[in-house]
């Protein structure tokens, strides 16, 4: 009998969820140490310093222009991992699915994971499966926790320093304008796609070259302005960034006319934040234009000096100088 | 998208660096020959978040000193009405709903909405007036107010919802009305002994969509202080300025609409006659900073009294003093500046606001807080 949604019986951990693992994980996902279905993946000691982390993921909708939950899984873990200065390996995958979630849908998710695990050159290694009754859970909740061989050492959001210039590789705000587009109460029409994309291969040239990297991050949850407000916090510097320089693509720039939002909060998906010294931007800016998701990069800023008021400016459009609010308190649950 | 994508092309218009630059380089040579600066209150905490975003004030720093206005009707709300509001939510019986602002608003005793509700207490935050039908429905067996806060911009909105309710038999649904008039607070402000120094007003834009520019005329020849009624993008604000300077250059004194393409001499008539029919002005009514103004509010008209909710659950809220720090009473009135405030930014946050001014999206504290950048710090 073909199954077409998830049941109860799928999580008893008996037949039903042997051949939900059989039939749809391992059919997506299947490797050597997946294959094994052991307790644990025994992977290889690289010898060297790893970076590990892992993340929940609840976006709603599941299915969004651009990507889906699967897709924002394995970038979203991928980039934690990346901007640490890491090359990512290994991955494990933890679904917790609502009883009645098609079949279908849960494959089209699975395939999407699969395709951005290849890319990326990361195996999933294993993997939990856990069912609950109709309501307790919206739909499908994926966590994912990863692990990567460390390429460039130092990375820390504590390291700014005064001078240092401020790298954006793309245009902001195209995932969380997405998300917030289809939500209840907003429901408009975006000509739009979410941004949702691994960073490896766009930052993989800079691990190499061997430039000095002072800070990377992926502006997500907060976007652009939660991400400076953290370095400012974190290395206690006030940084100044130019509204004029900062890539926001028309699309974005009138759904926050028409919503009251700014485009600095809203979260990126696909796009890395770069501090480094002065003397190094144009030869770091030039690579990252190399790759097709950093065409748009700009230096949109620096650090303007040390002090003991972290602060985050913009200078407008005017030339006048105002504090770039950080995103705080009723921003959107379940952008990622 | 596509409308959206070509009502940008209109919005980057309104915010075009060159005319800006070029308005403000007007404006100044006007009042160069003016010989002074000039004194002009920003009548909406609207027009005072745009001016402290795009750093209007530093732009034409020296030439123009705003004091920011009283239109920001979370921020002129009694303590006494928000203790109202508190009071009503902790019955057992009711469900209360207003707009999300006021839900962060400390009474007295320094509770919100936002930390009742987190007790337990049944409190709804709704973005629109007609929200509250559906909650009626959705929980029959609870009696739900409608808190409603707002100037005349939001009173029609208000007054639909009664007739509706009305017109429905709807009998779980009752509504306190503590709409407010903003040519009384303006002209109680202009009379009134403790006055900022203002020599012209730049006028409220959504209110006077609502009631009309019609309304100043009186202000404007009793005080002789020229309005100018604005738009809220950056270019708009600019011409107002430069529309009162003009009027300060040739010696008159007007109301004059800036906001043309929202505002006209008489208003929505629609709106007003809603108005006219669900409400009667209050006699007087309580206005943090002010006391009491007289017919300065709506209160519901007897025809609908059976869902006046002030009637329904009298409840008796003594006035209780302010904190004696917060100096919200007095940036309402443009007296001080939420710099001035001892608690401002230190205490008072946007995440923990002892004052309406820091925690409403119009209130001056709050846009200071977010955008301006303090000496100490730069």
């Amino acid at each position: 009998m073909k199954v077409e949604k998830i049941l109860l019986s799928h999580g008893g951990g008996g037949e039903e969820t042997l051949a939900l693992i059989k039939n749809f994980f391992l059919k997506y996902f299947d490797n050597p140490i997946l294959g094994n279905l052991e307790d644990s993946a025994i992977i290889l000691n690289s010898f060297s310093k790893l970076a590990f982390t892992i993340d929940g993921f609840t976006v709603k909708p599941i299915f969004f222009k651009g990507g889906n939950i699967g897709k924002i899984a394995v970038t979203g873990t991928i980039n934690d991992l990346v901007v640490m200065g890491a090359k990512p390996l290994y991955l494990t995958v933890g679904f917790i699915i609502e009883e009645g979630f098609k079949i279908g849908d849960l494959e089209v998710i699975l395939q999407t994971m699969k395709e951005e695990a290849i890319k990326n050159g990361v195996t999933i290694v294993a993997g939990d499966t856990k069912i609950v009754p109709k309501g307790e859970v919206d739909g499908i909740f994926i966590t994912t926790a990863g692990i990567g061989e460390i390429l460039y050492e130092g990375i820390s959001c504590k390291n700014l320093v005064s001078e240092d210039l401020i790298i954006l590789s793309g245009s902001i705000g195209e995932h969380g304008a997405c998300i917030l587009a289809e939500r209840e109460g907003i429901g408009v029409e975006i000509d739009l796609e979410s941004d949702c994309n691994s960073l490896f291969s766009l930052v993989e040239p800079l691990f190499e070259s061997r430039l000095e990297i002072h800070a990377m991050r992926d502006p997500t949850r907060g976007g652009l302005s939660a991400t400076l407000h953290e370095w400012a916090y974190a290395s206690s510097v006030v940084i100044l960034v130019e509204e004029e320089k900062i890539p926001v693509k028309p699309q974005v720039r009138a759904f926050c006319e028409a919503f009251g939002f700014e485009p600095y909060h809203l979260a990126c998906e696909g796009r890395v934040v770069i501090a480094l010294p002065e003397k190094e931007a144009s030869k770091a800016l030039a690579l990252i234009r190399k790759h097709p998701l950093g065409r748009e990069a700009q230096i949109i800023g620096k650090v303007i000096k040390k002090s003991s008021f972290p602060q985050v400016l913009l200078k407008t459009l005017y030339g006048t100088h105002r504090i770039l609010e950080n995103t705080s308190g009723e921003l959107f649950p379940r952008i990622c | 998208m596509k409308s959206l994508n070509s009502l940008n092309l209109i919005w980057n218009n309104f915010k075009d660096p060159q005319r800006v630059k070029f308005l403000v380089k007007l404006i100044k040579k006007e009042i160069e020959s003016l010989g002074k600066s000039l004194n002009l209150m920003e009548f909406c905490g609207g027009h005072t978040h745009v001016i402290l975003k795009y750093g209007i004030d530093e732009l034409l720093k020296d030439y123009v000193n705003f004091v920011h206005g009283p239109g920001c009707p979370v921020c002129v709300i009694a303590l006494e009405r928000v203790d109202l509001a508190l009071e009503l939510a902790k019955k057992p019986e009711i469900l209360l709903c207003s707009y999300g602002d006021l839900m962060r608003v400390p009474g007295s005793k320094g509770h919100t909405l936002v930390s009742l509700r987190a007790e337990g207490y049944s409190i709804k935050a709704v973005s629109s007036s007609l929200e509250t039908l559906k909650v009626a429905k959705e929980f029959p067996e609870k009696k739900i107010i409608f808190f409603a806060i707002g100037f005349e911009t939001t009173a029609p909105h208000t007054a639909v919802l009664i007739k509706e309710a009305y017109k429905n038999k709807i009998d779980n649904l009752f509504v306190i009305s503590n709409h407010i008039l903003a040519v009384k607070v303006l002209d109680f402000l202009l009379k009134s002994e403790k006055k900022p120094f203002v020599e012209a007003i730049i006028g409220p834009g959504h209110v006077s969509t609502i009631t009309g520019s019609k309304i100043y005329e009186s202000i404007v020849k009793e005080h002789n202080i020229p309005i100018v009624i604005s738009g809220f993008e950056p270019l708009d604000l600019l011409q107002a300025i430069y529309l009162i300077v003009k009027q300060k250059r040739e010696n008159r004194c007007e109301v004059e609409v800036q906001y043309t393409r929202s505002v006209t001499k008489e208003g929505n008539p629609k709106a007003q006659a809603l108005l006219e029919e669900v409400f009667i002005i209050r006699d007087r009514f309580p206005w943090r900073g002010f006391g009491d103004i007289p017919f300065s509010a709506y209160g519901i008209n007897s025809k609908y009294e059976i869902l006046d909710a002030e009637k329904r659950f009298p409840l008796d809220i003594s006035k209780l003093e302010e904190n004696p720090h917060c100096l919200c009473a007095k940036v309402i009135k443009g007296i001080k500046k939420p710099t001035d405030c001892k608690l401002f930014k230190k205490i008072c946050t946007p995440q923990n606001p002892l004052g309406p001014c820091m925690v409403s999206s119009e209130g001056a504290c709050l846009a200071y807080f977010k955008y301006k950048v303090g000496n100490l710090y730069v």
